[in-house]
């Protein structure tokens, strides 16, 4: 992107504009996310930045709301850091039973998602698939319908069946939810494959289980595992399934965040809002790696 | 069985006469089929446990639900001669007496299965004030004599409106129109006729066009801004590209709920945006404007939702665009301006169709974000969908609204499909 | 082979996670409103039944809809065995028979002897509800804010020139429109006659239609206090009992004005279907006392709805605070209140419903 020498006058104007713009932009995509974290160890009850907190007063700045996060539905009848406190902590504490439920819920909603659609992936990719746009857009399509109308449905379908506010319920609607990514992203990979690959193995005499389990999958497995970081995340970020399906017992971090932000919203929010900012950067850092290194397998470079 | 084995075996074979034979005697084209077959069969059992499992869980219970909105069988089976004596009715004047007398006899019924209530209700959804209407009904159906017509009307006025009746047929109806017609503001008159609900009462269709012209406006806004930045993220060095790259991502990774309370921390009355305004001088702090809780913060949260959707296909799409098409049209005399729009523009065609149909399709079933930061003025039509399930409890309306909401999703990914493919779509 | 791994490790948490649900019926679920209000039941009804019968409740929150109860007992699959109501829910839900019958004559009588029948405020109990609590939706400012002249009239609360700032209401057409009329001129005892009529409901929405502009929309009980805690509001409808908790508890200068508050009632009720029925009635007769429902008024100020238990309301929890001026039923606060129509509210709530969200959207 450097400006040629022969630039033009308004060519260069329009350079700077043009730069200037998509500064803002990418201010504008990652600003509200940041702005977040400080604002989490204000010591204050407020949303705005205190006076204290700007010339890096170390009095303006707490842990407070952190503790919160573990204090909030414990009995606080046990000192901080005993063993009866942990304990109180582990099963009492409104957000870690939330925390723990998220990962519960996501975790096996991902496995049955990426089980399920790297399956069928698999058969998708196939040249000899039958109906392939069709199936394809038909498995894709729980992205594309909106979640209230899936969650509605769900409910009402659930509630027949006795599955409603159950964790096997909310565990297959999410399931549900994931499964285009995975399907997306293993497609994705597989298009790529060659699939000569296969061929070779058979003719060198591997049968289709050895041919599947070391051929196929291994160099699938990256776009699996994107597949399958995309469901949990889908699963962990889902609140609209939750509020239908769910009951208090299989209450989810976003679930705890939505009666927080409409009923009583506090700074410890801004907290749990924090440290899913963490896991998310611990799981984009997953997945670019994962990408690098499928490429270099793969033999692309980019330099 | 190998293909080493098999082509040995077709070797040593004496050079055919008739059609070609497989090593198993079997006529090669026939042969073939039956292997493709076989692949067909096999590729398409690999897919089915998924295509049962949605099937199940998704495709079925969207449309067991989407089977509320044609209508409900309360009415029909509990005043099932009232429904029978009104299939013959016309519509042209008010029910005879025999259809009255139907009524009390079926309310008489009801009231002993205590059932007028339900019926009531149901009723009451398309015809305010039928509720109580037929709960006092059924509590004197007993002591009512003939004519039952004029005994009902002298009770209570309402028993003459013609319009009772035709909500009382429509619902009696195993398919009834009744809440496809109020899902966009209609309803049936006294004769039976489509009629527009009084002014006061029309919602949907206002919601509807807010729908999607807020997607639309965040489709555009999406777009506008987004496109220089996949533009500069492709022609960046790696490196840089990368780094920036982080802005685009870590957003796109963020929960929903994160950003959303990032939102309200910022655009709240007395948040960062706010106060820092105040603290410049640029906002009188008696006077702040409302930024969230209406229209304006449903619509920034939403295109910052949003923007990564738009940015990636873009950004993959222009990662193919070799760079010398634009050098070439420089070369033979292009302004700088020529040389983007007439050629190197159409070829980031594909992903602006990608991307804006995308985030367009997204935004058009929006809830999260419209229930949160949408206050009174910023509320779409999941939200409505929601509202009917949840608190009202009609649920045939309810329905009819996500049915609407529907087809005009299974258009536009319709469209997506024709346009873009389903096979293009990419993440991350 | 890691396939075949996670199939079985999916299967096997399946199960667990089915044996979850499975663990879940043997305890009575017991539904309501959250926030101070569920810990006054808690304290007064749920913690004395478990220490009696060793029955566990579980205690959860909503936030009144109660399309749950509809889609369970349709289902055959009732989840919830207790719940907390309002009077229009409780009467439209058992009109549509989704509600067990409760025998009156197998309630408790009270500590003076009188029967269930005689010792409940006439209209508390219902065909299948019991009425609890009766409760009150008013109005209430920051005291902090208004130094000179004090709101005192519901016709204050939509008087914006004298008394500027925003205004936080509950985001329904119910209780705005009577409280709209009533600052209109209306007496309270005629608020539901003019509602009756299409003027008077025209009425409602123009006299809303003056305030729209400073208008806060709430949806929960506890974010009316929150809203004024937090400055975004200077007066706001809500819950007297949550006003109360929040003045009390939290040391806040939120002053109550009573004049035109809109009351109603709280009930159990048991959703047709309950596989824990027995159980379930027992809470209700246990929950029911005269002494049951005089300790809730120690957590809280809504006032009983048994004549027995009101002169056995004493202090609040905190042992110096006097309850009988905080209930809504003390004399000087009943002078100017109007009963919740439910009947009115059975019939009107879906036209009006979509009445009061047209007016929103425009």
């Amino acid at each position: 992107m450097h400006l040629p020498s022969y630039a033009t006058p308004l060519e260069r104007v329009w350079h700077y504009v043009f730069l200037t713009l998509c500064g803002a932009t990418l201010l504008f995509l990652i600003v509200p996310v940041l702005v977040v974290v400080p604002l989490s160890f204000n010591v204050e009850p407020y949303f705005s930045f205190t006076k204290g907190m700007l010339t890096l007063d170390p009095k303006a700045y707490s842990l407070k709301w952190y503790a919160d996060i573990l204090d909030n539905g414990t009995s606080g009848r046990y000192a901080s850091g005993s063993w009866d406190w942990f304990k109180d902590v582990w099963n009492n504490a409104q957000w870690v039973i939330a925390m723990k439920n998220s990962f519960f819920i996501g975790i096996i909603a991902t496995m049955v998602a990426t089980v399920l659609g790297t399956i069928a992936a698999v058969g998708l990719s196939s040249p000899n698939m039958p109906y392939r746009t069709l199936i394809t857009s038909l498995l894709i399509s729980p992205m594309i319908v909106p979640v209230v109308i899936t969650a509605t449905g769900a409910y009402f379908f659930l509630a027949k069946i006795g599955l409603v506010k159950t964790y096997v319920g909310v565990i297959l609607t999410h399931a549900m939810l994931g499964i285009p990514f995975v399907i997306i992203t293993v497609t994705a990979t597989l298009q790529s494959f060659d699939r000569n690959l296969i061929r070779a193995a058979e003719s060198l005499g591997a049968n289709w289980y050895t041919t599947f389990f070391k051929v196929v999958l291994s160099l699938i497995i990256p776009g699996m595992v994107s597949g399958a970081l995309f469901a949990f995340v889908t699963s962990f970020d889902e609140v609209v399934a939750v509020l239908f399906i769910a009951d208090i017992e299989q209450r989810t971090i976003p679930r705890q965040m939505w009666s927080g932000i409409r009923e009583q919203i506090s700074p410890t929010i801004l907290a749990v809002a924090t440290i899913l900012i963490a896991i998310s950067i611990m799981l984009l850092s997953t997945i670019e790696m994962l990408r690098r290194r499928s490429e270099r397998l793969r033999g692309i470079t980019t330099t | 069985m190998t293909m080493v084995a098999e082509f040995a075996a077709t070797a040593k074979a004496p050079a055919p006469t008739g059609p070609i034979l497989a090593a198993d005697g079997v006529p090669l084209d026939k042969k073939l089929a039956q292997v493709t077959r076989r692949a067909r069969i096999n590729a398409f059992l690999l897919v089915a446990p998924l295509l049962a499992f949605l099937l199940v869980f998704f495709v079925a219970p969207i449309f067991l639900m989407l089977r509320l909105s044609t209508g409900d069988t309360v009415v029909s089976t509990e005043l099932p001669r009232t429904a029978a004596a009104l299939r013959s009715w016309d519509q042209k004047a008010l029910p005879d007496e025999p259809v009255y007398a139907a009524l009390v006899a079926d309310l008489k019924d009801a009231r002993e299965r205590q059932a007028t209530g339900k019926i009531g209700a149901q009723i009451n959804y398309v015809y305010s004030g039928a509720r109580s209407l037929f709960v006092s009904a059924g509590r004197s159906a007993g002591s009512i004599d003939a004519p039952y017509k004029q005994a009902l009307i002298d009770k209570d006025p309402l028993w003459g409106d013609p319009t009772l009746w035709v909500m009382i047929k429509t619902t009696s109806q195993t398919t009834s129109p009744i809440n496809y017609l109020n899902a966009v503001d209609r309803t049936l008159g006294p004769t039976g006729a489509v009629a527009q609900v009084p002014e006061d009462q029309r919602i949907h269709v206002t919601i509807f066009i807010r729908t999607l012209w807020l997607s639309f406006i965040v489709t555009l806004l999406c777009m506008a801004f987004g496109y220089p930045v996949a533009y500069l993220l492709s022609h960046l060095p790696l490196r840089t590209s990368n780094l920036l790259m982080i802005c685009v991502l870590l957003p796109f990774w963020t929960a929903l709920l994160v950003r959303i309370t990032a939102w309200i921390a910022l655009l709240q009355n007395d948040g960062v945006v706010l106060s820092t305004a105040v603290a410049l001088g640029i906002v009188d702090p008696a006077n702040r404007p409302q930024l969230v809780y209406n229209l304006i913060g449903t619509l920034v949260a939403m295109v910052h939702v949003l923007m990564p959707s738009m940015i990636l296909p873009l950004y993959s799409v222009m990662k193919t665009i070799p760079p010398t098409y634009v050098r070439a049209a420089r070369s033979l005399g292009a302004t700088s301006f020529t040389a983007f729009w007439r050629v190197y523009f159409p070829q980031t065609l594909p992903g602006i169709a990608a991307g804006g149909l995308l985030v367009f399709i997204l935004s058009v079933g929006y809830y999260i974000t419209p229930a949160l930061l949408g206050g009174q003025s910023g509320v779409l039509i999941s939200n409505f969908i929601e509202l009917h399930v949840s608190k009202t409890l009609n649920w045939g309306l309810a329905a009819a609204l996500a049915g609407l909401l529907l087809v005009a999703i299974l258009i536009l990914y319709w469209l997506f499909n024709k346009i873009v493919g389903i096979d293009r779509l990419k993440m991350g | 082979m890691k396939a075949v791994k996670l199939l079985g490790a999916t299967a096997v948490a399946a199960v667990l996670a089915g044996g979850y649900a499975w663990a879940q019926s043997k305890t009575l679920t017991v539904v309501s409103w959250g926030g101070a209000y569920t810990k006054s039941q808690v304290e007064a009804y749920h913690k004395p039944f478990i220490a009696k019968t060793g029955i566990q409740i579980k205690s959860e929150d909503y936030d009144g809809t109660v399309a749950p109860i509809k889609a369970q007992v349709q289902s055959g699959k009732v989840t919830w065995d207790v719940v907390d109501v309002e009077l229009a829910d409780a009467v439209r839900m058992c009109d549509e028979g989704l509600l067990e019958k409760i025998d009156v004559k197998a309630l408790p009588a009270g500590a003076d002897g009188k029967s269930a029948a005689d010792d409940f405020i006439k209209g508390t109990l219902h065909d299948c509800a019991v009425s609890t609590i009766l409760w009150s939706t008013i109005y209430a400012y920051d005291g902090a804010k208004f130094t000179g002249a004090k709101p005192t009239t519901i016709a204050d609360f939509f008087d914006t020139t004298k008394f500027p700032g925003k205004r936080g209401m509950r985001k329904t057409a119910k209780i705005n429109l009577e409280f709209a009329l009533m600052a209109d001129g209306v007496p309270a005892a005629e608020v539901y006659k003019v509602m009756k009529t299409k003027e008077g409901i025209d009425r409602a929405f123009k006299k809303l239609d003056s305030i729209k502009k400073d208008i806060v929309w709430w949806e929960a009980g506890a974010q009316p206090p929150q809203l004024l805690g937090d400055g975004q509001v200077v007066m706001t409808t809500a819950y007297n009992g949550r006003i109360f908790d929040a003045a009390l508890k939290d040391n806040k200068p939120f002053v109550i004005v009573w004049d035109g508050q809109v009351w109603d009632l709280d009930l159990w009720v048991v959703p047709k279907g309950s596989p824990n029925k027995d159980a379930a009635l027992d809470f209700l007769k246990f929950a029911t006392t005269t002494e049951a429902l005089a300790e809730q008024a120690k957590w809280i100020s809504y006032a009983p709805a048994r004549l027995s238990s009101i002169p056995k309301v004493g202090k609040f929890n905190d042992g110096k605070t006097d309850m009988a001026p905080h209930m809504p039923t003390s004399p000087a606060n009943f002078k100017n209140a109007v009963q919740n129509d439910y009947l009115f509210w059975a019939d009107k709530a879906d036209e009006l419903g979509k009445q009061f969200n047209t007016w929103l959207a425009k």
